[in-house]
């Protein structure tokens, strides 16, 4: 096992943390917005947030990503590799992820709305600092998964040609022809990245719940 | 005490041509005109007509499933009525009257209406995730734009009020449920209202915390003059403190009297099986 | 970016490969059933093994799993398309397609099973050796019966989900709906017909199988109230 493949494939590895923060930002944003959008009275509004979750549940991530970068450039849309990657990724998890806030808002008892109400709370001071704190707690646990799934898609993104951790590993195959050496990095390298990940939802969870161990 | 809150609908002053929505009765901080609820095929409230003077202390008592309890909650804004009218001080609640017309009430109007009303739990129903300090203190910052400061400090004057001074930064799960019921209370009266509605707010404690937020109540009954509005099982609690007890039965009020009245000479039979059932175990 | 957004969609183009789509939405589906036959007996062995009592087939298990959990579908297809033959073992590529989902879901399946097989109450067990049970008849005639119900609608989404990852495969030269619609759209440079008709493909199949396994839960959420 040698070092000298380490330079290309942490090139990689940057661009593979690169994707996995941008699509992990742009999926906590539209979490958050068609989780509430599912929710809210108004029909139009819900029926809008509910088609979007639907579809970008109901296609797979990377034929979002060639749909994106291969299709849109004949509407006259064309996008990076990086933003069409970004894109799949964020509203895709994004669509999972609306349903955990949705499940978590419901799963706050519904005495705290009640109580909320009581004290004449109007429904957005009720949401924002009764409703969603507690629900926060609730949606961290499956974030943390879907953080994680989203880390292991970003690899689909060498298939788009962004050259990502999987991509300089293909690459690299084909012209070192060390296989084996670059195969046990590439887990390794995924390995490294998934797991101060998990423990940083972990420990977000730890600090949020802490007021009930009391 | 206002006496036409006590007299039977047809002596008040009638109108006879057209029911007024805008005009509730005079005097009354809360009035029930024929209101209607139902759960499905679950008739709750039943035409019901009720009315409390301001200042006056009134215990509720019935079987369960009677209604008692969909009262306070329409009153709450928690259950909308099928159909009837409700006023508080002066204002309807549920609907507004626009150029002569009835209308369902926007949440504006509710929210403006509902000022006046607090409501303690039968399960306390604290945020969790705030100290006691923030729990009483939230709604007068962010509901009454009051400054910080002197919310805390009328926060602290309550707590002192209920016996919990030194539970300031303590979060609800680290207290029993006595100590919760009576930080819920503090919450509730930190927002001045001027009719407090009390749901069965010992029922969920054990028997030996009941006391220590019955007694609350009995302080609050002797030094405040808000109206406050009792659902309770504690028979002896309510002949203490309340000075009207009303016997609720089938989404109707089956009998009301002052509380010698009606725990020593009930009239209504339904009544008399009810007490007889609940002061004899 | 968005020089001039024109609706430049050809119809005819549409329907003429549409045929093509359709015949590999066949391999689609069948890569999907071996694969999830697949998982639901690997997952079985997983959930097992990783039961043991043996620490020495528990740990090696549990650490294959979350291995396996903790990587990219696609980097272990490369792994089984690639890198085994150059040890002797030449796979082809449905095969290699098929295995790999397998592996990979059978990690998801076995933490179905281990939470069926948890739900179980105690007391069952107990019973059962009260009843002077075995333990091959305690579990197929206590155990499974009362813990496959819940596992029926968790399935059933894996499922789905398993359906919607099928397009990975063309990344190991599977000839599946994603892979033929490069195919086309590489012939024609046309690549909006092909993809967006994938697309559609895909979400007329998963919506319905997604309220079918809604009304699953239902019932067998029922079942066990």
């Amino acid at each position: 096992m040698s070092f000298d493949l380490l330079p290309l494939l942490l090139r990689g590895a940057r661009i593979t943390l690169l994707l996995t923060l941008a699509g992990a930002t742009l999926a906590l944003l539209m979490s958050l917005v068609a989780g509430l959008a599912r929710m809210s009275t108004n029909r139009v509004v819900r029926s809008i947030a509910a088609t979007y979750v639907e579809v970008f549940r109901g296609t797979s991530v990377l034929v979002q990503m060639f749909w994106f970068y291969f299709a849109l450039p004949l509407f006259g849309i064309s996008l990076s590799a990086f933003t069409a990657g970004t894109l799949a990724l964020g509203l895709n998890v994004g669509a999972y992820g609306a349903e955990v806030v949705r499940g978590a808002i419901q799963a706050v008892p519904k005495g705290q709305t009640e109580a909320a109400i009581a004290l004449n709370m109007s429904p957005r001071l009720r949401m924002r600092r009764v409703v969603l704190p507690q629900a926060f707690a609730m949606m961290l646990p499956p974030f943390g998964n879907l953080l994680i799934e989203l880390l292991k898609a970003t690899a689909l993104v060498s298939l788009i040609t962004l050259p990502d951790l999987t991509f300089q590993a293909m690459s690299l195959r084909m012209t070192t022809g060390r296989t084996t050496e670059i195969f046990v990095w590439l887990l390794v390298l995924y390995f490294v990245i998934a797991y101060p990940l998990t423990l940083l939802v972990r420990w977000l969870e730890h600090r949020v719940t802490a007021y009930t161990k009391a | 005490m206002s006496s036409n809150a006590l007299k039977p609908p047809g002596e008040r002053p009638a109108d006879a041509s057209q029911p007024d929505f805008s005009r509730p009765k005079d005097g009354a901080i809360v009035e029930f005109r024929k209101v209607r609820k139902a759960f499905g095929d679950l008739v709750v409230l039943d035409d019901l007509d009720f009315t409390v003077a301001p200042g006056e202390k009134v215990a509720i008592i019935g079987p369960s499933g009677s209604g008692k309890t969909t009262i306070l909650r329409v009153l709450m804004t928690l259950v909308e009525p099928d159909g009837g009218e409700v006023y508080v001080d002066g204002q309807p609640l549920w609907h507004m009257v626009v150029s002569g017309q009835k209308k369902p009430a926007s949440e504006a109007h509710l929210r403006k209406v509902r000022q006046s009303i607090g409501m303690v739990f039968q399960h306390f129903n604290l945020f969790p995730h705030m100290s006691v300090l923030r729990n009483i203190t939230e709604a007068p910052i962010h509901v009454l734009g009051k400054p910080r400061k002197e919310a805390e400090a009328r926060a602290k004057e309550l707590l002192g009020m209920v016996g919990l001074g030194d539970k300031l930064s303590a979060y609800p799960s680290q207290l029993s449920g006595g100590q919760k019921q009576r930080v819920a209370i503090a919450r509730a009266l930190a927002m001045q209202p001027k009719v407090m509605l009390f749901d069965e707010v010992t029922s969920a404690l054990d028997p030996e915390l009941v006391g220590e937020v019955l007694g609350i109540l009995r302080q609050l009954a002797r030094e405040t003059d808000m109206a406050m509005l009792i659902v309770t099982h504690e028979m002896g609690f309510a002949r203490d403190v309340a000075d009207r007890v009303v016997f609720f039965n089938a989404g109707q009020v089956a009998e009301e009297a002052p509380p010698e009245e009606l725990f020593t000479n009930p009239q209504n039979p339904r009544t008399q099986t009810f007490l007889k059932a609940v002061l004899e175990h | 970016m968005f020089d001039r957004i024109t609706f430049d969609w050809d119809w005819e183009y549409a329907f003429q490969i549409l045929p093509q789509l359709l015949e590999a939405t066949i391999v689609t589906v069948q890569a999907t059933f071996v694969g999830f036959a697949l998982s639901l007996v690997i997952g079985l062995l997983f959930a097992l093994g990783r039961r043991a009592p043996l620490k020495l087939i528990s740990w090696p298990v549990t650490a294959v799993i979350e291995f396996i959990r903790s990587t990219p579908l696609l980097v272990q297809l490369y792994f089984l398309f690639f890198i085994l033959p150059r040890w002797g073992l030449s796979l082809s590529p449905f095969l290699a397609g098929v295995i790999g989902l397998g592996l990979h879901y059978g990690t998801y399946l076995s933490e179905v099973y281990r939470a069926g097989i948890d739900s179980v109450p105690k007391g069952q067990w107990e019973a059962a050796r009260a009843l002077n049970f075995s333990t091959i008849k305690t579990w197929r005639n206590i155990v499974l019966p009362q813990a496959i119900p819940p596992m029926i609608p968790a399935f059933g989404n894996y499922f789905i989900v398993m359906f919607k990852e099928t397009p990975l495969l063309s990344a190991i030269t599977v000839v599946e709906l994603l892979q033929t619609a490069k195919i086309i759209g590489a012939r024609s440079f046309r690549y909006v017909e092909p993809v967006t008709l994938v697309g559609l493909i895909f979400l007329l199949l998963s919506y319905p199988a997604a309220i079918a396994v809604r009304r699953l839960e239902n019932r067998f959420v029922k079942q066990r109230a």
